[in-house]
């Protein structure tokens, strides 16, 4: 198998690291490829949206495996579909939208794969209620390091289930999974949106009637200082049931609405976004907005940024970092406080930053999500100082008994990634027992502690 | 009646990416090819993404009596798409007589193989299509790599004489010519420019055959730069190292 040499990074275009990059046709390729490259270490990588450098591999290599991604089997009656791990969830919903069914576990863009929203366990505005990926996966086949081909669930190779799930990638490559969808009437969000003037407001509001709805997320001015400290905007919403929808769309409930795609063309440079520009997009948003009801398409509430390809690129050559923490119910307000205070007073400006509230974990070895509050931000990378901006973060962080997201994550430092995952121990467990020579590594997990270098 | 096309090579690559380009189109499909599971995988896949009948079948490019067999397993046959091939470094080629034949067999004499039975049952039945893969490198032989642009020129010769048979009984002949595709034949290889996609050219061939067109070189500015090509004095040609 040939490889290609070049330069990879994540969705934030920080780090950037030369891998040695393979792309697997079939999946003889890919088991060849891991029974026999040179390169001593392999991470898989699906679209590349996670952010910092989980699916790179500094001097190693990668499997791009974007083309293994095939629908296998799917049953009308129970909404189970079989499918290929790097099918995305595009994919997924152009295929069985239209059929009555939806995606049970959406993050903010739907330009990811099945293979990476199991490897990061990922979560969407309902995690609250539904859950993270966890609660929609009933089963997946693994491709170990020794070449064998192992189903995990609940039930079969159990450990090995829960330490893939939230695991980076590095228990093996996922080769196939079974998902529960999950049956809607429309393509329609019913979305309420209303204004919280200060971060005690929106925590109360979520407090007290986001059980009301399957989907909260709030997005909060990060730059308002003082008594607009957190000031929000809730949107929260549910799935339109048919009488929801005005009668003229209900004969063709899941009619997908035409929407003109947008796109950065080029890498804007890296002034673009400056504590000025983005403190005016952020109050113009928050005056912008109004409080009430509206009935709108799926993808304009769960993927707004999906509707601008390339997006990331108006943060310049340089790149960004995105930054996601979770903080636990009895800390969380003083941490999200901290937090803010530690950004506003450094000026540091991000473009967008989103606070929800956590329901029940899962029981993945290294899953991110845990009952309370998540804040996630974007910050331009400006050099090394953004780096210790987010130190002290994770430190605020961590003192408050809170954790950082890994599928985001770019610069944690490993003795902090280890008092945030208790999990470390039992996932190193795991992992020796089916990859004992650290086969699947990748530059975040080397950075983390997580696998040793070859 | 939906129509059904064969599609044998559909395993991977351009031809997976035709046979997915066809099913969009509402076309059913018999898949062969050489790994069957993969096939089985591609096959489920279509059927469930378009809502078309997808079966698949063995297929073995040097297995020559096992060709008409797999025409005639066909319930219905209205078009048929060859995109299997082979290719070796024209140095390997050069060095082992055994690799050259090989490539000649798989790209040219196979692909009359299967397209004389499915001629036959297309004249008889008076309608369809036919259509391969064959390649710009068939244009001109080049010292690069002219044993496998000669097995796929003879193919373009073949489809030409074809197209021209099947004419009056309404079969309709398509020879495609794609330059460089982005496949796992050639990922990683130095040296190549103006790399198309496979669904790129799958566009293309579903598009010229919808047209009826019997010769589509994809993307199409392949045809310019071949006809330049084709036009260089060979005096001239034989001093450029290409």
């Amino acid at each position: 198998m040939r490889h290609v040499s070049r330069a990879v990074s994540g969705w934030g275009n920080y780090p950037v690291a030369q891998c040695d990059v393979y792309r697997p046709e079939t999946r003889a390729d890919l088991a060849e490829i891991v029974a026999r490259a040179p390169q001593s270490s392999l991470i898989a990588r699906g679209l590349g949206r996670s952010y910092g450098d989980a699916a790179l591999n500094a001097g190693h290599a990668v499997i791009q495996s974007d083309r293994l991604d095939r629908l296998l089997s799917f049953d009308p009656e129970g909404g189970v579909l079989a499918c290929e791990a790097a099918v995305s969830l595009a994919e997924i919903l152009d295929v069985f939208l239209p059929r009555g069914f939806f995606f049970p576990v959406t993050p903010g863009t739907k330009f990811i794969t099945v293979g990476g929203a199991i490897a990061a366990d990922v979560h969407g505005k309902n995690h609250h209620r539904s859950g993270s990926m966890a609660a929609s996966l009933l089963d997946f086949q693994l491709l170990t390091a020794r070449g064998d081909v192992l189903t995990c669930s609940r039930e079969e190779n159990a450990d090995l289930f829960w330490a893939t799930l939230g695991g980076m990638g590095l228990t093996g490559v996922i080769l196939e999974a079974r998902l529960q969808l999950r049956p809607v009437d429309t393509a329609a969000m019913v979305v309420d949106q209303e204004k919280a003037r200060d971060l005690d407001a929106v925590l109360e509001r979520c407090a007290e009637s986001d059980d009301d709805y399957d989907y909260s997320v709030s997005w909060i001015d990060c730059l308002a200082r003082g008594r607009s400290l957190g000031r929000s905007i809730l949107l929260r919403a549910n799935h339109a049931a048919l009488e929801d929808l005005p009668a003229s769309a209900r004969a063709e409930p899941y009619a997908p609405q035409r929407r003109l795609q947008l796109s950065v063309p080029f890498t804007l440079p890296s002034f673009t976004l400056n504590p000025v520009s983005v403190r005016a997009f952020n109050t113009g948003i928050y005056h912008v907005h109004r409080s009430g009801r509206t009935v709108r398409d799926c993808d304009g509430y769960f993927y707004p940024l999906d509707r601008v390809h390339h997006w990331n690129r108006i943060y310049g050559r340089r790149g960004m970092l995105q930054y996601q923490c979770a903080l636990p119910h009895e800390s969380a307000r003083q941490g999200l406080v901290e937090v803010l205070e530690e950004l506003s007073s450094t000026r540091r400006a991000s473009f967008l930053a989103v606070l929800k509230s956590f329901g029940a974990a899962s029981e993945g070895v290294l899953s991110f999500p845990r009952p309370g509050f998540t804040l996630a931000l974007d910050l331009p990378y400006t050099g090394p100082d953004a780096l210790a901006a987010l130190a002290r973060l994770d430190r605020i962080v961590a003192r408050h008994g809170g954790n950082v997201y890994l599928a985001k994550d770019a610069c944690l430092d490993p003795q902090l990634f280890r008092d945030m995952y208790p999990g470390l121990e039992r996932f190193r467990e795991i992992k020796d027992k089916v990859d004992p020579e650290h086969r699947f590594s990748s530059s975040q997990a080397r950075r983390l502690g997580l696998a040793e270098a070859p | 009646m939906s129509e059904t096309a064969l599609v044998v090579g559909a395993s991977s690559g351009i031809g997976r990416a035709i046979a997915a380009a066809l099913a969009a189109s509402g076309t059913d499909l018999v898949l062969a090819g050489r790994n069957q599971e993969e096939l089985a995988r591609t096959a489920a896949d279509l059927a469930l993404r378009h809502g078309v009948k997808t079966s698949v079948r063995p297929f073995e490019a040097l297995d020559f009596d096992s060709h008409p067999v797999l025409i005639g397993s066909c319930e219905r046959l209205d078009g048929v798409m060859l995109c299997h091939g082979q290719q070796f470094e024209q140095e390997e080629a050069q060095a082992d007589p055994q690799l050259a034949r090989r490539m000649i067999d798989v790209n040219f004499t196979s692909a009359v193989s299967v397209l004389e039975a499915a001629a036959r049952r297309l004249e008889a039945q008076g309608s369809g299509w036919i259509s391969a893969l064959s390649s710009v490198a068939g244009d001109r032989g080049r010292p690069s790599n002219y044993l496998y642009g000669a097995s796929k020129g003879g193919l373009s010769t073949y489809l030409q004489g074809l197209d021209a048979r099947l004419a009056g009984a309404g079969v309709r002949v398509l020879t495609v010519k794609p330059g460089f595709v982005d496949t796992g034949l050639t990922y990683g290889r130095p040296g190549l420019f103006l790399v198309a996609s496979p669904e790129k050219v799958a566009a293309d061939v579903v598009r010229a055959l919808r047209r009826g067109r019997s010769v589509v070189y994809s993307p199409w500015f392949w045809w310019g730069i071949l006809a330049i090509l084709r036009a260089i004095p060979t005096r001239i040609f034989r001093r450029l190292s290409l």
